[in-house]
């Protein structure tokens, strides 16, 4: 099953997606990530203000059977949170490069995005 | 998954793989986990209906003239109850009242008995049931076992739909299948096989359970699946038979049932005949009775949002002692609430109670509940 890899993105290793504005990083999940995942019945985000390192878990999802870790893709603050995956996890599944992003941060080090995965580099690692 | 575990494969594994299912290893079988999303056959098994592949499930056969007696002796629930045709569910255990297995235990015949027994159990309950036929039984003639596990397949149909749809199936039985009330069991025939068709199931709906020689399992299921499209019965797997039963608060064994747990801690008395004359645990548990019970299971609703609570979190109460751990946990696709069952130490906790729960290093209300917690409006 080949998933969507939108080219506008970076992507880490881990599955998370990047789209970066100026110094702001919206972060969330590809659509990989959620079909693997299946059907999320909770999402547990990082509280604004909290400063993350890049590669540092910070939010969970859970589905049914488990729970997995999100990790930083950059360094930097938490901003701003969607809240609306607490009433609506489905969110993700449904819309994981839109509805479904996570949260927003203050990059801290712009140069990171270069050690991310480009398109290209991410479907070969999920051989799309 | 160890890679290097080697899992068996039920009679249905080709279908599995044809419907896209996400397997997973289950007590050493590679079973189907879901086909199109837990909650989806969760609630349409609530619904409409759902078909499982319970292959992986163990019978044995036990008959003759002793049978009764023996299994009087064996295992905890009172097969003289039983009359031909009819089943109950029943535990077995050891001489400290420990838990070896729960099972269902069906007479087919005045002397005949089969019992359906956890796939993860198979083997020890095998083993642990030959051990008792040599010491329990005087005469060996009069007590035939065998494991008929490898042989036959089973399916379980569950929902509101399922007798309208099972109901159809004709095969020289007795009574009209549609017609069967529940724990009832009787042979009917596919296509000149016999089979076996009950009223049971794990999930709290109506429905029946098919036992069948696997060379027309497959046939079976996809004639189910066929005359069941119409009613919206759709293939269910592994993830939602969990979900269904953890909202019926019923045990699953190694969760809610273990060794070290007797039937009474978890909550089973019921199922438990101690006037019936002396069998393996006996002694035990009514010492345990007499002492008063160590710990016990409780049905618990989380009570606001929070993470699904999961087996082997901490339980502790409102003031912070601790409890003891969930033993089995959902988020429930019903009730749209985290639930579960725990195995809580100390004095009983009644429905109404308080109690918390530890999510990554997180305390969450709940509240100790009445089972089932999912109930038919």
């Amino acid at each position: 099953m080949s998933s969507s890899i939108p080219e506008h993105l970076k992507y880490a290793k881990t599955h998370e997606w990047v789209r970066h504005e100026a110094d702001v990083a919206w972060v969330g999940i590809t659509d990989h990530a959620q079909a693997e995942l299946t059907e999320l019945v909770f999402v547990e985000l990082p509280e604004v203000g909290k400063v993350l390192e890049a590669g540092q878990a910070c939010a969970v999802v859970e589905s049914v059977k488990t729970a997995s870790d999100i990790y930083a893709p950059m360094s930097g603050e938490v901003i701003e949170v969607n809240t609306s995956l607490m009433d609506d996890p489905g969110k993700v599944n449904s819309d994981a490069f839109g509805e479904g992003w996570f949260f927003k941060l203050k990059v801290s080090d712009p140069a990171q995005m270069d050690q991310l995965l480009d398109a290209s580099g991410y479907a070969a690692q999920v051989g799309s | 998954m160890m890679m290097s575990e080697i899992l068996q494969k039920t009679i249905l594994h080709p279908q599995h793989l044809a419907l896209n299912a996400r397997m997973v290893g289950f007590g050493g079988w590679d079973m189907p986990v879901q086909y199109t999303g837990i909650r989806q056959e969760h609630l349409s098994v609530r619904s409409s209906g759902g078909l499982f592949d319970i292959s992986h499930m163990g019978e044995f056969l036990v008959e003759g003239p002793g049978a009764c007696d023996f299994l009087r002796r064996c295992l905890t629930n009172n097969p003289d109850n039983l009359s031909v045709g009819m089943g109950q569910y029943t535990l077995m255990c050891d001489h400290q009242g420990g838990t070896i297995d729960d099972l269902y235990l069906y007479r087919t015949r005045r002397d005949a008995f089969l019992m359906m027994v956890n796939a993860s159990r198979i083997m020890d309950d095998w083993q642990w049931l030959t051990a008792q036929c040599q010491s329990l039984v005087a005469e060996p003639d009069s007590v035939h076992c065998e494991n008929l596990s490898d042989q036959l397949g089973a399916l379980a149909c569950q929902g509101p739909a399922a007798r309208q749809v099972i109901g159809r199936m004709e095969g020289e039985e007795t009574q009209p299948i549609a017609q069967m009330a529940k724990n009832q069991i009787q042979l009917t025939h596919w296509q000149g096989t016999p089979i076996w068709v009950a009223v049971t199931g794990y999930t709290g709906e109506d429905g029946y359970e098919l036992i069948a020689p696997n060379s027309v399992i497959p046939a079976i299921w996809a004639w189910i699946l066929e005359q069941g499209q119409a009613a919206e019965i759709i293939p269910a797997g592994l993830g939602a038979r969990d979900t269904l039963r953890t909202e019926m608060g019923y045990p699953l064994y190694g969760h809610e049932l273990s060794p070290e747990i007797s039937p009474l801690e978890a909550g089973l008395g019921f199922f438990v005949d101690f006037n019936k004359g002396d069998f393996t645990g006996r002694q035990a548990m009514l010492e345990a009775r007499e002492r008063g019970l160590s710990k016990r299971s409780v049905a618990f609703l989380m009570d606001g949002k929070a993470a699904p609570p999961r087996a082997g979190y901490r339980v502790a109460d409102q003031a912070g002692n601790l409890l003891g751990l969930v033993t089995s946990g959902t988020m429930s696709p019903s009730l749209e609430k985290g639930l579960g069952l725990a195995i809580l130490e100390g004095e009983a906790k009644k429905p109404g109670e308080g109690i918390q729960i530890e999510i990554r290093q997180r305390w969450y209300p709940a509240t100790v509940v009445r089972k089932p917690m999912y109930r038919k409006a």
